[in-house]
Formats: structure tokens, sequence, C-alpha cells
């Protein structure tokens, strides 16, 4: 019979998961180096809010997870069974207090991360329109199989898989879908994502207040061509934003019901087109194509007391 | 004319894909071999009599643990294909998948995982332990049991059949979300394989859980009130009641969905009235209580692993209880919280987040409740209590996770993304898994009658969690960069790459680590002599299943104990054991009604699947026609005599001096890897060489 | 011969099996409460259509429930008599019970078959969907029902009123106005409701 003592100490063993984590912890920050870490470099108002949320929940709970986890393991440490020194007390009763205590700590720190989330969950809410100077510009968006449609009804042009807008200027979303299942229109850099779907209007309302080029895509499964289904959101000056309306304007494309058809028809990685004089009434004929079906009216539309 | 015979069916339904084609060989290659074997072996009788019919708890649990590790190996198949595929579709590759086929292999992973590997495991360990932890039997329906069990299997089978038939199975997401679900934008059978293979489980887990129940509520041994239970069975309680309370709705919703494919309603629909929307909400509202109640029976193991690993009772008994029932309460009260995206507005979103976080308030308490049990008490590093200290960890980031999703603002940047993905892994995998693997490492030696060997046990536990740490802490860090789940490809100006290259990695280990379980099943017969379990007692356990011999006998007790407090049989081991007065015992005899039933089901839901009518029409007859012969047959069960039971008694139990209480942290005899590696290919060459097969 | 504890240990499984019995008309019933919420989401989804109104007769529907309570009145008097061992008044109380269910199913169906008649179909729109689905669940339960009391007083004659059967009886019973109590939510929620 072979005895073989085990590889690794007890100690030795937990200064090698130390060293593990350690280790992972470093490849992790190697790895990231230089990438684009979209919920951390927020360019927009309502991102910077979620980030700020975001790291001020994580810190709150770990104030109480990590001393519970340090706790933890080395109770695991100390008491275990080849520690002589450890008291051993098979029949430890526990007062009243420690009940009371246990129930509590969660309790206060719920109620803490509750008080902040409720208000910041109304002031965040996606449909509330962001108080600034400069007048909303509306964006109608239609998700489709597999691309996004954008209307600037106000400008009359249109957009397949690519928006442009100002900084410093609150944009209000109009979402929703035609022939497509439920897809969730997001720009991380600039904010949260919202649902679009058939027979609904969802609006969300973002602010870019650095320019740049940022990534959106569908956050919701729709189908076949999901992956492909991106756009570029391009944050720029006014001046610069007005310039690119107007060669828009200029061009030859026009969104007309044929067009339209063939964009409904499915397709994959489309690239992005420019369309002048978008019929105005376009998004809301969308929207009749599905009226009488799940809520009928427009979703999000509520006028809360905010 | 065709259409009147078969549906649907024709040639096009045959395997024309490389992976179906792949899959229908392998699975009729492994069939044909085991049923040459049996039948070479001359044991299908045994099959039938011992096993298959068999109302026994114990051989069912058994058989629930058999399937659902298949099926383990089934869905990890899936991960390791999503894992390999995202590690390469960077940029100009696409990978090895197309788009859709991907999208079906992460819902069959998601479906397969959930459903046969975790439900499967749980009531594999509850109809095993149970029983004997509440002092009874067998459990109140020895019937239900077996008809759950084939059920399950029906729906294992269902879940599998689109290789053989269909080529193609759902590429929805694992819940089949309105309206890509319906016809419209899934016209094929995939999405019909899914809901009756849901479904049919779905009713087994129903049938099931009322099943334990009437066990739990009804056939406890005299003097063990509900708060004298152990915590197990406290957990496999509270998880069941929310069973019965949310199948249900699954049950309800799938209904639906099926008939907008099949009759054409307008249920979920885009047009006609239809409300894709309340789809979200019913599925949800089964969905998020189905992780609660895979996740209860792991709290009720714990609780008993680190009593008994610390020697000592387990700390505020009363507030882990009402911590497992605040938990089971509220969960059926947070389903919203999975489409805060869904635009519902800030009064709703906010009260879902808030009940959310109530959660973790009893979640936390259960938590402090193991730490003030290791407090003062003696700890022993087994396998079990391995699983247990990776448990804590890795469940504290999952609910930290959890808890951050639940805030609205966040859930928004953070939903659908690969954070959500590995926060929910983190839960079921660190969670749910290595509750399964602490309560079988934990009740093995009662199930099989020796212990497990502890050496490659560690090993396999290792793979894990340094696996699951390398496979799932790059998924975080994807999410907080916006990556989104679910896709095959994405542009390499994201940088996402070494991040999926190094989940690939961390998958790999984990395999190594699944693969080490397997080996550490064999090596443990191997060793079987040294390893037995001569006093039914490995461990020194606190719990009434300790007090029988290794393996239970079949019914369990020879004489029903009684409980006079927690902790039963720690107390009886401090008072003495009483001699035994032994007395006649009704056993339930075997049938077979649970298979044919299951089989009548599989093929009414075949039928559904391709429209084949008469076959719809004659499953449901013959369903019904067994179910009457069944039900009304009164000649169910058999007396086992007094003087039976004490002649099995006599002979069965080796009783060891209590003296023999050896070193169970001892383990420098269980035998490593080399050595089984060495033993095994000896093994083999032996085989070889002198064609030893000639005589099996 | 039946010892004391033969009959204890038969009482104790009897109890169990009731217990348990009630336990899945619980689960029944939150299945039927899912179609009822359907319902309410639904039933104004008519696309402008017929609705409720134009379509239910509440003559009929009145018609149905007092069929239906009757036939649970029926049933509860039948339970009584197989409790007292009278073989005979069983047959006879559970046989109007049956007959009564026979003709509520004939009337239901009936109306069914008009609406689908003058083209109202469950897929022509949402309301029509859940209506027909709602209903028509409780239909096949109604029916399934008469089926088990069916082959239940086939095996009664055959067998005589053993213990067996009258808890038999029993669990039927409890299905039967477990039953009944849906139809009173359907009655009101879906006729009554479109009428007052």
């Amino acid at each position: 019979m072979t005895k073989r003592k085990n590889k690794f100490s007890q100690g030795g063993t937990v200064w090698l998961i130390l060293l593990g984590l350690i280790g992972l912890g470093l490849l992790v920050a190697l790895l990231l180096r230089g990438k684009d870490v979209a919920l951390f470099m927020p360019k927009g108002l309502i991102a910077r809010e979620q980030h700020s949320l975001m790291i001020f929940s994580v810190a709150l709970m770990l104030a109480v997870a990590i001393p519970t986890l340090i706790l933890f393991y080395s109770f695991a440490w100390r008491y275990r069974e080849s520690n002589k020194r450890a008291a051993y007390d098979p029949h430890a009763r526990h007062g009243k207090f420690f009940v009371f205590g246990l129930w509590l700590i969660p309790s206060v720190i719920v109620l803490i991360l509750a008080s902040v989330m409720w208000p910041a969950t109304h002031k965040l809410e996606p449909h509330k329109p962001i108080v600034g100077d400069a007048e909303t510009l509306t964006i109608q968006v239609v998700a489709m199989r597999w691309k996004w449609l954008f209307i600037y009804p106000k400008q009359s042009i249109a957009t397949v898989n690519f928006i442009q807008v100002p900084t410093g200027t609150q944009v209000q979303f109009e979402l929703t879908a035609d022939e497509a299942p439920m897809s969730s229109f997001w720009i991380p850099h600039l904010g949260g994502q919202l649902y679009a779907m058939t027979g609904h209007t969802n609006r969300l309302n973002l602010m870019a207040d650095t320019e740049g080029d940022y990534t959106g895509s569908s956050a919701e499964i729709n189908g076949a061509g999901f992956a492909g289904m991106k756009f570029t959101a391009r944050a720029t000056s006014t001046e610069d934003f007005n310039r690119w309306v107007q060669g828009v304007q200029r061009s030859s494309n026009m969104l007309d019901s044929d067009a339209y058809k063939r964009l409904l028809t499915p397709s994959k990685n489309n690239p992005v087109v420019y369309y002048s004089a978008a019929q105005t009434e376009l998004y809301d004929t969308v929207l009749m194509k599905y009226i009488g079906s799940g809520g009928g009216e427009s979703h999000n539309n509520h006028t809360e007391q905010e | 004319m065709k259409e009147l015979l078969i549906g649907n069916l024709g040639l096009k339904a045959l395997p024309h894909e490389w992976f179906t084609i792949g899959a229908a060989v392998t699975f009729i290659a492994m069939g044909l071999f085991v049923v040459l074997a049996i039948t070479h072996l001359k044991r299908w009788k045994w099959l039938w009599s011992e096993w298959l019919t068999s109302v026994d708890p114990k051989k069912i649990g058994i058989m629930y643990f058999i399937v659902a590790g298949f099926m383990l190996l089934r869905g990890g198949l899936d991960a390791i294909m999503i894992w390999l595929q995202q590690a390469l579709s960077s940029g100009s590759s696409h990978g090895y998948l197309s788009a859709d086929h991907f999208q079906q292999i992460f819902t069959a992973h998601g479906n397969i995982m959930v459903f046969f590997v975790a439900m499967g495991f749980v009531f594999g360990l509850i109809n095993y332990i149970v029983p004997l932890q509440i002092g009874a039997r067998d459990l109140a329906s020895p019937f239900l049991n077996t008809l759950g069990f084939w059920l399950y299997v029906a729906g294992v089978l269902m879940v599998n059949m689109f290789f053989l038939l269909g080529s193609e199975y759902a590429a929805t997401g694992w819940l089949g979300v309105a309206p890509l679900s319906g016809r419209e934008f899934s016209p094929g059978v995939g999405v019909d394989y899914m809901i009756w293979s849901l479904q049919i489980s779905g009713i087994g887990t129903t049938l099931g859980a009322i099943n334990f129940i009437m066990t739990i509520l009804r056939m406890r041994a005299p003097g063990m009130s509900l708060r004298k239970m152990p915590l197990f069975t406290w957990g496999s309680l509270c998880s069941m009641i929310m069973a019965v309370t949310v199948f249900p709705l699954l049950t309800a919703t799938l209904f639906l969905l099926f008939f907008d494919r099949y009759l054409g309603t307008h249920f979920f629909t885009t047009t006609a009235g239809g409300d894709p929307m309340m789809y979200t909400n019913l599925i949800w509202m089964w969905g998020h209580p189905e992780v609660y109640i895979l996740m209860l029976p792991s709290f009720g193991v714990f609780s008993e692993v680190v009593s008994t690993f610390s020697r000592k009772r387990i700390a505020s008994y009363t507030s882990n209880v009402v911590g497992m029932i605040g938990v089971s309460a509220l969960a059926l009260s947070v389903w919203l919280h999975h489409f805060f995206t869904m635009g519902a507005g800030a009064n709703v979103n906010a009260f879902f987040g808030l009940m959310t976080m109530i959660i973790a308030i009893p979640t936390t308490v259960l938590v402090f409740t193991w730490i003030a049990t290791m407090y003062k008490g003696r700890i022993r590093f087994s396998t079990p209590m391995l699983w247990f200290l990776g448990f804590v960890g890795l469940f504290s980031v999952g609910g930290m996770t959890g808890v951050l999703l639940a805030v609205p603002p966040a859930d928004f940047q953070l939903h659908n993304s690969l954070f959500l993905v590995a926060h929910f892994h983190t839960m079921v995998i660190g969670g749910v898994l290595f509750g399964i693997f602490a309560g079988i490492s934990y009740w093995f030696p009662k199930i099989a009658g020796f212990k497990l060997n502890e050496r490659i046990g560690r090993y396999a536990f290792w793979c894990w969690l340094i696996g699951f740490l390398m496979a799932f802490t790059p998924l975080y860090v994807l999410g907080i960069m916006g990556a989104t789940r679910r896709l095959d490809h994405y542009d390499s100006s994201t940088g996402w790459q070494p991040f999926f290259i190094m989940a690939l990695v961390g998958g790999i280990i984990i395999m190594i680590g699944v693969a080490l379980q397997f080996v550490q099943i064999i090596a443990s017969v191997i060793q079987k002599r040294r390893l037995v379990d001569t006093t039914g007692d490995p461990w020194n356990g606190r719990s009434l299943e300790w007090s029988v011999a290794s393996p239970a006998p079949f019914y369990n007790f020879a004489v029903v104990p009684q409980v006079s407090s927690r902790d039963a049989y720690w107390e009886m081991k401090q008072q003495g054991i009483p001699k035994p007065s032994y007395e006649d015992i009704h056993m339930p005899n075997n049938t077979a009604s649970g298979i044919y039933i299951s089989a009548f089901a599989f093929l009414a839901g075949f039928g559904f699947v391709w429209d084949i009518v008469w076959l719809i029409i004659v499953s449901i007859l013959g369903i019904i026609v067994c179910v009457i012969t069944r039900t009304f047959n009164e000649e169910t069960e058999y007396t086992l005599t007094a003087d039976e039971v004490e002649k099995i008694e006599r002979d069965r139990i080796i009783v060891t001096p209590a003296a023999h209480r050896g070193n169970d942290s001892d383990t420098s005899e269980d035998m490593g890897l080399t050595e089984f590696v060495k033993v095994v290919t000896k093994w083999a060459l032996d085989v070889v060489k002198n064609k030893r097969w000639r005589t099996w | 011969m039946v010892t004391a504890t033969e009959t204890g240990h038969q009482e104790a499984a009897n109890d169990r099996v009731m217990f348990g019995f009630w336990v899945y008309l619980m689960t029944d019933l939150l299945m039927f409460a899912v179609l009822f919420a359907v319902y309410a989401v639904l039933h104004g989804n008519t696309m402008g259509g017929p609705s409720g109104r134009d379509l239910f007769s509440l003559p009929l529907a009145l018609t149905e429930t007092i069929i239906l309570l009757t036939s649970s009145f029926t049933c509860g008097i039948g339970m009584i008599a197989a409790r007292r061992g009278r073989i005979n008044q069983v047959l006879v109380w559970y046989g109007i019970t049956f007959a009564l269910g026979l003709v509520f199913l004939g009337l239901e169906l009936r109306e069914f078959a008009e609406l689908i008649h003058e083209g109202h179909t469950l897929s022509r729109n949402a309301f029509l969907s859940s209506f027909f689905t709602l209903v028509g669940t409780h239909g096949l339960h109604i029916i399934s029902g008469l089926l088990w009391m069916a082959i239940t007083l086939v095996f009664v004659v055959s067998r005589g009123l053993n213990p067996h059967m009258v808890r038999k009886l029993g669990l039927l019973s409890l299905y039967w106005h477990f039953l009944d109590i849906v139809w009173i939510f359907i009655f009101t929620i879906v006729y009554l409701r479109v009428f007052v």
C-alpha cells in the first residue's frame, strides 16, 4: 500500500489560492490595456449617471461582502481540524443579539441601496426628457430584420444603420419595430438600452457629451441576422451635424413605399444608406399596421408625475 | 393521403446537416451498443424488473443521476461548441458554425442544463435522501414517482429527437420568447420540439413535486415535527412548494404558444390582437422561481455539509428555515427584473428592483448561519466541504452582481450582456451545481456502500473552480465592455477576442474537471473494498439517513424510528440506539405503467410536432387506458413479514466497533491519477491480450 | 383478516391521497388562473370585430350554470350515499350527475359550433383565441370528468362499494365540485361581465 501525503500542505494551498486570484486579476488587467470599456468610459450624460450608480452599488455591497468573506475563510482556516489551538465548542449557543444582527446587517444594506435605487430609477427613466438648452432632436427608429431604419422627421431624412447627433443636444429616440421580433436598441457609450417592439413606441432620451463614433446594436436576439444588426452613432459638433444633414438631404435615394418594402425584406449586415425626403408620417404608418394588437396604444407614453 | 399518415414528415426531415448526421449516427451507434451488450449479458429481465419498473425511490434516484449525468455531457458539448465559436469568430473569421446553428446550440444548452441536468440531479437527490431523512420507507405515491421519472426521460428523448428527424432545434434562446418563437419567425419544427420536450418533462416535475410535498408533510417519522426536520428536507420542501405553484404556469404558457403555432391562435402574435409582452411576463413568472427551485435543495445540502464537517449543529436553525422560506416566498414576486428594459415605467421597475434586493436579505442570513456554524467548530476538509468553501465565494460574487442587476438603470446597461450570462452561470454553477456535487460526494457512501476517492475528487473540484474563474471572469469583463450575449460574430475592433479565448481555456479546464469526476467514480469502484462503508455512518453524521446500513436496504428502515429532537440520529447516538422489534412492512409493487404512459406521452408530443393526427389520438387514448388500468388496480402492495425483515437485517449488518471511526481526512491510500492510468492500462491490455471479452 | 394496523395503514394512505389530490387541484387552478389572466388582457382585442356582448347569450350561460350547479348538488348526494354504502343510490345520483354533465357539454359544444359556423373561429383574433381556450379547457376537463365518472360507475357495479371505490368517488366528487367553481368564475368573468 502506497501512503502518499498530499502534494501541498494546507497553508501552501491557501497561498496558492491567493496567488492564483492575484494572477487572474493581473491577467485581466493586462488584457484590458488599451481596450474600450464602454460602461466605464461613458460618453453621454445618461451613461455617466448609470456608471456612478453602478460604482456606488458595488462599493456598498463590497463593504459588507468583503468583511464577510474574510471572516468566513478565516474561520475555515482557524477552526480546521489540524489546528489544535482553536477552541472547539460543539454546544455553542447563540444569543438573541446574534439572530437580530443576522437579519439587521443585510436589511440595512438593502435599505440604503433601495433608497438610492428608487429615486435613481425615476430620474433615469428612459422616456424622461433631458432638460437642456438646445431643441430636442427627435429620431424615429424602426427595427427590422436585421437592420435599423432611422427617420429624422423634422429634417425629412432617413438612414440605415447610421446616425449622427450633435453633442450637448438632447436626443429623443422613438422606438418601434416592423415585421421583426422584439429587438433592443443600445448604444452603450451613451446610455442604457430599450426594447423596440411592433405596435409599441418606447421613448429613450440620450445626450452625447463627447465627440466620437460609438457602436450601437440590438441587444435582444431576433433571428439569424441578429449579430450583424449593428449601427454607428456619430456625435459631432452642431455645425458638423447640420452640414451632415444637408448632405443627406441632397442624396438621390428617396424612402418611398417601394424602398421601404425592400427594406422590410430580411437581410443581414446591411451597409449604411442615406435617404432624402422621408415621409414624416412613415413612422405613424408603421405603428398603425399593428393597431389593435398588444396594448394597442403607444407604450411608455405615460404622463407620469416625476 | 401521405399527410394523413405521416403528417409533415418527409425526406426533408431526415438528418441533412453535418451535426445532425453526426449526432444521429452517434446516438444510434450508442443505442445499438447498449442493446447488444445487455442482450449478450442476458440482463433484460434483470434490467426491467430490478430497475426500469422499480418504484423504489432509491433506484429511481440513481436512474435520475445517470440520465442527468449523461445530459451533463450533452449540454457540456454544447458549451464547448459555443466557447469555440466565440473564440474564433472575430473580424473576418466567422468561426465554424452558421449563425442559425449557433443559436440552436445555446438554446439547446440552456434547455438541457436547466431541465434535464439540474432538475434531474435535484430530483435524484431528493428521491434518495429525503425519505431516509424523515424516517419514511418510500414516497407517498410510488406510482407518481416512476411516472415522473419516465416523463422526464420522455422529455430527454424529445429534446434530442430533432437529430434523427427534423434536423433543426429552436433558435430562440432557452425560454423561447415571443414573437420570435411564433410561427411567423420560427416556422420550422425546432420550437415545437422545444415546447413538447419542456411540456412533458414539466408535467413530470409537477407530479413529482406533488409527491414530495405529500411525503414530507404526511410521512415523517413519529416525533419529527416540522421544526425537527433536517435542513435538506426543508430546502426540498420549499423548493417543491414553489414548483407546484409555478410549473402549472409553464404548462399553460407552453400550451398557449403551441396553440399559436398549431391552431393559429393569437395569444402572442404581433397581429390580430396578440400580445408578445404577455409571453415574457408569463414565462418569467415561471422562470424566476424555477432558478430558486433549483437553488433551495442546494442550500439544504450546504447546511447539512457545513454542520457535519464542522462537527457542530447548525447555528440558528430557525433563522436558516425562515431564510429558506423567505427566499421561496419572495421568489414569486420578482419576475419583472428579467425585462426592466421592456419599458414598464419607473414605478413598476423600481418595485420589482426593490423586491429583488429584498431577497438578498434572507440569502445573506443563510450565509451568516453557515459562518456561525463554523465558528468554534472542528472542520474537516473532505470533498463535500471543499465544494461548500468554493460555493460561498462564488455565490457571494453572483449575489452581488445580481443585486447590481436589480438596479433598473444599471440593468439598462447590463441586460442581455455577457455580464448577465456570467452572473447566472455563477449562480447556477457556483450555487446549484456545486451544491449537487457536494450532496453527491456527501451521500455517495450511503448510496453505493463505499466512499468516493477523495484524492481525485479534490482534483476535480480544483479543475471546476479554476476553470470556472477562467471561463466566467472574462465574461463579466466583456459585459462591462458592452458585449451582448448570444453573438455568433463580432468586429475585431472591439478587442473582445482575447477574453473569449481565455473563456475557452477555462471551459476546457472545466471539461477536464468533469472527466475527473467520472474517473473518480471508476477509481472508487476499483478500490471499493478499501473504501467500503461498514457502519452506515462514515462522516459521523447527525440525521436519520446515517442510521441505516450502506447502501440503504430496499425498505429503508426495518423499524420506523421514534424521533425526539433535531439532529435525530446524533441524539440516538448519545442516548443509545434501542433494540429493534420488527413488524410487518407494506412495500409497493413494481409497475410498468410509468413507462407505458410516458411512451404514449412522447408519441403524442411527437404527433403534435409533426401534425400526425391519428398518432395524437391513439397516444392520448393510450394514456387514458393506462391511467385507468393503474388507478383502478387495487393490488399495488405486498407485505414483508416481520420474520423476513429480521432475517434481512441480521444478514446485512456487519457492525464494526464504534472505535473505528477512521480519520477520513487521511486519503493517503486513495489512488491518484497516475496509479489510475496504470491500473486501467493494465486492465485494458489484459483484456485485449487474453481476449477476455469472450467470458463476459 | 384486517388488523388494526392494517386499517390504520389504509386510513393513512387515504388521507395522503386526498391531500395530494387537493395539491393537484391547486395546480390545475393555477393553470386556469393563467387562462383567466390571458383572457383579462386580451378580451378587448377584437380587431374591430364583434365582442362578447355581441356574441354571447346570457340565457344560455345561465342555463349552463344552473345545470352544472345542480349536477354538483346531485354529486354531493351521491357521495353521501357512497359513505353510507347505498350502492343503488350511488348509481342513481351519479347517473343524474353524469346526465346533467352531458347536457352541459352538449350546450357548450353547440355554442362553439354556432360561433365557428358564423366565422368566429379561435384564429380570428386574440379575443376569440382566449375565449375558446379558457372555456374550451374547462370543457375538456368536463369531458375527462365524465369519462372518469362513467368508468368509476362501471367499476362500482362490478366490484361493489369497497373502501377503494369510496375513495375514488371522493376524489371524483372533489374534481367535479372544483370544475363547478371554475365555471362560476368563467360565468362571471366571461359572460356576466359583458351584460352588466
